[in-house]
């Protein structure tokens, strides 16, 4: 098996898709907990442990799905098009639930009371529910070649409501809320939050088990709706995906068992995985009805350039998210106590003469700029005017900010 | 993919117009706001004062909110992009997605580190933290630098051909870096970052400055106040030169746009310029001609000949009230906003003060809002300017548009959504505003009349 030029960035969309679901899906699921935490004390801290769990990669996560999009549209524009035109009902609805969701994450930390929690947590849940499922449905309706090639070419309801979008929807929720239940776990294990820990071990289980039939179940409906897809899934490539998928959600359940939270994690992600590779490796070469891969790809060069930009900006991507998540793993970004003040280093900010030179030397990088930028006529010369008229704001700004902060102004 | 008929095609043009109004301030706070913070939270590591890091960390929750809602009104956009405008995406997708394919990497970079940054103040040390913050702002810099680069693209295209209605020969990292009009619209709207974070948020404290007059303002106000004004007044002045010189792009790229902008209804040897005044007929009336003006302006020649409206159909050319009186909208506050850095500076370096004149904090207070206003406006001349192009004499916007129905239907749903947001907003701000200042070791408690007062 070999891979084409033009598949490539297809396997970068679908990692990315892969990363999505885990990571975000995870963050969706946390939001489905929230609204199922139940009344009381007790609900409150479970509120709160899902919520300041993903506080600090939520909008991290969230990229993933821009990733997706914009890979999309570049490498594989007409396709872009054909699925965002048809699916345009599920991808508003997903849209309104991601603005709602951040809106409700934004407020939730002005809050001051849980009379003020309660209606965000609620929007946020509801948001929380609505986008994984809007968003599954596409996912389902691409799977089912419900999606033709072209300007709104498919059925603008139908397209999204047969059973296998339905069916991915809804295991989009499960899988999201199991996922959520087995971090959050591990959190609350990290944390030594004991009973939080025994709670969400509940709702792993629980949640996975029904992820677990659902996703089993699903084989019957794809085995009614699209045959062809379901005949690839058991007689390709595909079926070893499947199996490892299968094995590895029960190695999950049993790792959850024995609180085993933090291996659970990444045995979790590879169950997700291996459903999106069975999914890829079974409809492969085509891309939508009557759209092979081939033929939706963009010119050589923009793929070219595209896996350029994604393997370098991978580089520089996947360092900072390790430190991101090792931070977090390790608790240094939870809320609590804090680090002893640095000892202050210096008095005086700038030397007093300073102040007087940077005032001269912004009054020249201003003369410059002007000649450069508004007289010349050269591009060159523009460049030359643009970093003169930058070189006058930023020593304007060290020339004046010194002596209004200076410590004689203390009071 | 062929063009569909879309009986909402207006309705599409002004959701998107409105998406793109609520991200564009937004932005400017992404653009700017960073290197604000990290500048204070420097002079905290230079002098060990604990006011620079109370300062700092009261932006820093503020910033936080504004972020998550940019980051929203910014995936709305992204999917406008296929929502409204699939014809587009699946047409040139090849050529100017690269733009937003690294865009994607700097949101990356922006968000991961902005949650480090905020969540890891006192849990990782002084140097760290702050360490943390500097990929914030670069990746503010290269987010606008990818945005704007398929906007000038949009605007100046090249780096392909068209062929039985498909772009070959594609060369994306030409159509998108090396295109002359990419610079002036890039630091222009770099610069307008600045100047609209710096007003308003020197605004917030000129306000407060108001309010609890005739109490003088504590320290704490006034370096709050004094960092972004500073910084607003410095970039107002040379937005001026940098606008100036985009306009002279337009001039040479878009001449029909330069044409809607002055009103300029037949090709004219030593155009004059027009201030004010209504466009009807053929000319402008009410306003105030200066003759020669613009082809001295536009071409560095008073006898210069400028192309009028007249060079392309009438079906060709953008309507020209709403460019001309956007672009002197923000004409006229550039104008003011430089005006008011002038005097701001005068006064700071004869004075060695601030301003005192109650005058001068109303105007800060107005001067926010109204660079928010001169950035819209901005916009609607590049945008509506380009009308009725979508890609610049390539591709008109009704051959972009969506064939999907319910799009009324969307801008309604997405218009009270955004009410809602907007009221949201403003309540979280008015909270942190009203968040007790913790101000460790400066003296014991606070006063009351110390209490700052300032919405933030
Ligand atoms: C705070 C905001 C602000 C202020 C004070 C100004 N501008 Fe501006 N202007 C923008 C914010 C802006 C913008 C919103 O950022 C635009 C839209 C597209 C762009 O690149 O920048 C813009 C576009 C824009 C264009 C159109 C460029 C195009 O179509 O590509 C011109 C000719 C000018 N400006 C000229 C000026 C002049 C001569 C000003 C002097 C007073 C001025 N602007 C002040
Ligand atoms: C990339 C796809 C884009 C499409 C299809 C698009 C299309 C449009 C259209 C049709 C309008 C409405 C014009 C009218 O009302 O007559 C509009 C407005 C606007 N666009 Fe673009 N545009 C795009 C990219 C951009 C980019 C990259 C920027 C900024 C970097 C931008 C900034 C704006 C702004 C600020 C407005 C608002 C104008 C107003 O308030 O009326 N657009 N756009
Ligand atoms: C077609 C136009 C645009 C699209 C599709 C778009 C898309 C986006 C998206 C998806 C985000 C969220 C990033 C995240 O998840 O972290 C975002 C945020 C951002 N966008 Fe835009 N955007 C557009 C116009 C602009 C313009 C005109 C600028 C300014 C030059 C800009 C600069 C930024 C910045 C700096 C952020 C970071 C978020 C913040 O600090 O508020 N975008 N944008």
């Amino acid at each position: 098996m070999s891979v084409h030029l033009y598949e490539l960035p297809l396997i970068f969309v679908l990692v990315g898709l892969v990363f999505y679901v885990v990571l975000a899906g995870a963050d969706f699921g946390a939001g489905i907990w929230q609204l199922l935490a139940g009344r009381g004390e007790r609900g409150a801290r479970i509120r709160d442990h899902a919520h300041e769990s993903i506080s600090p990669v939520w909008e991290a996560n969230h990229v993933w799905l821009i990733f997706v999009l914009t890979v999309t549209w570049t490498a594989y524009p007409i396709a872009f098009g054909s699925i965002a035109s048809t699916l345009s009902i599920p991808l508003f609805i997903a849209a309104i639930g991601i603005v709602l969701r951040g809106a409700a994450y934004a407020l939730r930390s002005g809050a001051a009371s849980v009379r003020e929690q309660g209606p965000i947590d609620t929007v946020f849940a509801v948001s929380s529910i609505l986008t994984p499922f809007a968003l599954g449905t596409m996912v389902g309706a691409i799977a089912a070649r419900r999606v033709p090639v072209g300007n709104a070419a498919g059925n603008l309801i139908s397209s999204w409501t047969g059973p296998t979008s339905i069916l991915i929807g809804v295991l989009a929720l499960a899988t999201s809320a199991y996922l959520a239940a087995v971090f959050l776990a591990a959190d609350a294990a990290r944390l030594g939050e004991r009973d939080l820990q025994a709670s969400f071990r509940t709702r792993a289980l629980t949640a996975g088990l029904i992820a677990g039939t659902i996703a089993l179940a699903g084989l019957v409906v794809l085995h009614a709706d699209v045959h062809p897809l379901y005949h690839r899934l058991l007689h390709s490539d595909a079926l070893a995906a499947l199996i490892i998928s299968i094995l590895a959600g029960a190695f999950t359940l049993e790792l959850v068992r024995r609180q085993r939270f933090e291996t659970a994690r990444y045995s979790a992600a590879l169950a997700v995985a291996a459903v999106v590779a069975g999914w890829a490796l079974a409809q492969n070469p085509v891309l939508l009805r009557g759209l092979t891969v081939r033929e939706a790809a963009a010119p050589h060069d923009t793929l070219v350039v595209v896996i350029v930009a994604v393997l370098g900006g991978a580089v520089i991507l996947f360092p900072s998210l390790a430190l991101l998540f090792r931070l977090v793993l390790r608790g240094q970004l939870d809320h609590g106590e804090t680090l002893a003040p640095p000892a202050p280093m210096i008095g005086m900010l700038l030397s007093a003469s300073a102040p007087g030179l940077l005032a001269r030397a912004a009054a020249a990088c201003l003369l410059a700029g002007f000649g450069f930028l508004t007289l010349a006529e050269a591009g060159w010369a523009h460049a030359i005017g643009v970093f003169a008229l930058f070189g006058f704001m930023v020593c304007g700004f060290l020339a004046d900010i010194p002596s209004q902060l200076a410590p004689f102004d203390r009071d | 993919m062929k063009p569909v008929h879309q009986a909402y095609l207006l309705q599409a043009r002004q959701m998107q117009a409105l998406s793109f109004s609520v991200h564009i301030p937004l932005v400017c706070f992404g653009i700017a706001f960073p290197a604000m913070i990290l500048f204070v939270e420097w002079l905290y590591l230079r002098s060990g004062d604990d006011l620079y890091r109370t300062i700092a960390r009261r932006w820093t929750r503020v910033m936080a909110a504004l972020f998550a809602i940019g980051v929203i009104t910014g995936t709305i956009l992204s999917f406008e992009m296929g929502l409204l405008w699939p014809a587009f995406t699946s047409t040139f997708g090849s050529v100017f997605g690269l733009g937003f394919a690294i865009e994607g990497f700097s949101f990356f970079m922006e968000a991961i580190f902005i949650g480090i940054y905020i969540y890891g103040w006192d849990r990782l040390s002084p140097k760290a933290h702050f360490l943390s913050g500097i990929p914030i702002a670069f990746a503010g810099a290269t987010g606008s630098l990818m945005v704007i680069s398929v906007n000038a693209w949009m605007n100046h295209p090249s780096g392909f051909r068209l062929l039985d209605g498909k772009a070959v020969d594609v060369h994306p990292l030409t159509a998108l870096f090396a295109n002359s009009f990419l610079w002036p619209e890039l630091v222009h709207m770099y610069i307008a970052g600045y100047i609209v974070a710096g007003f308003l948020l020197a605004g917030a404290y000129a306000i407060g400055r108001l309010r609890k007059y005739p109490i003088p303002p504590t320290r704490y106000e006034r370096t709050a106040l004094a960092i972004p004004l500073t910084i607003a007044a410095l970039a107002s002045p040379v937005q001026i030169l940098v606008g100036d010189w985009a306009a002279r792009d337009v001039a040479t790229a878009q001449p029909i746009k330069l044409a809607a902008i002055e009103g300029l209804a037949n090709t004219t040897k030593g155009a004059s310029e027009h201030l004010l005044g209504w466009y009807t007929q053929g000319q402008v009336k009410y306003g105030i001609a200066i003759p020669k003006l613009l082809s001295l302006l536009a071409f560095h020649n008073p006898n210069a000949v400028v192309k009028g409206l007249d060079t392309v159909p009438a079906d060709r050319q953008p309507p020209v009230n709403v460019v001309r009186i956007s672009f002197q909208l923000m004409v006229v506050i550039g104008t003011l906003l430089a005006l008011l850095g002038v005097v701001y500076l005068f006064v700071r370096i004869r004075r060695k003060r601030l301003p005192e004149s109650l005058w001068f904090y109303r105007a800060l207070a107005v001067a926010g809002p109204a660079s928010v206003v001169a950035l819209i406006a901005g916009w609607v001349t590049t945008e509506v300017g380009r009308q009725p192009w979508v890609v610049y004499k390539v591709m008109l916007t009704n051959e972009a548009v969506t064939g999907a129905g319910g799009i009324p239907v969307g801008y309604a749903t997405l218009v009270l959504v955004y009410i809602g947001v907007g009221i949201g907003v403003a309540w979280i701000l008015r909270r942190l505003a009203r968040m007790p200042m913790d101000l460790p070791g400066a003296g014991g408690g606070l006063s009351d009349a110390e209490r700052p007062s300032g919405v933030v």
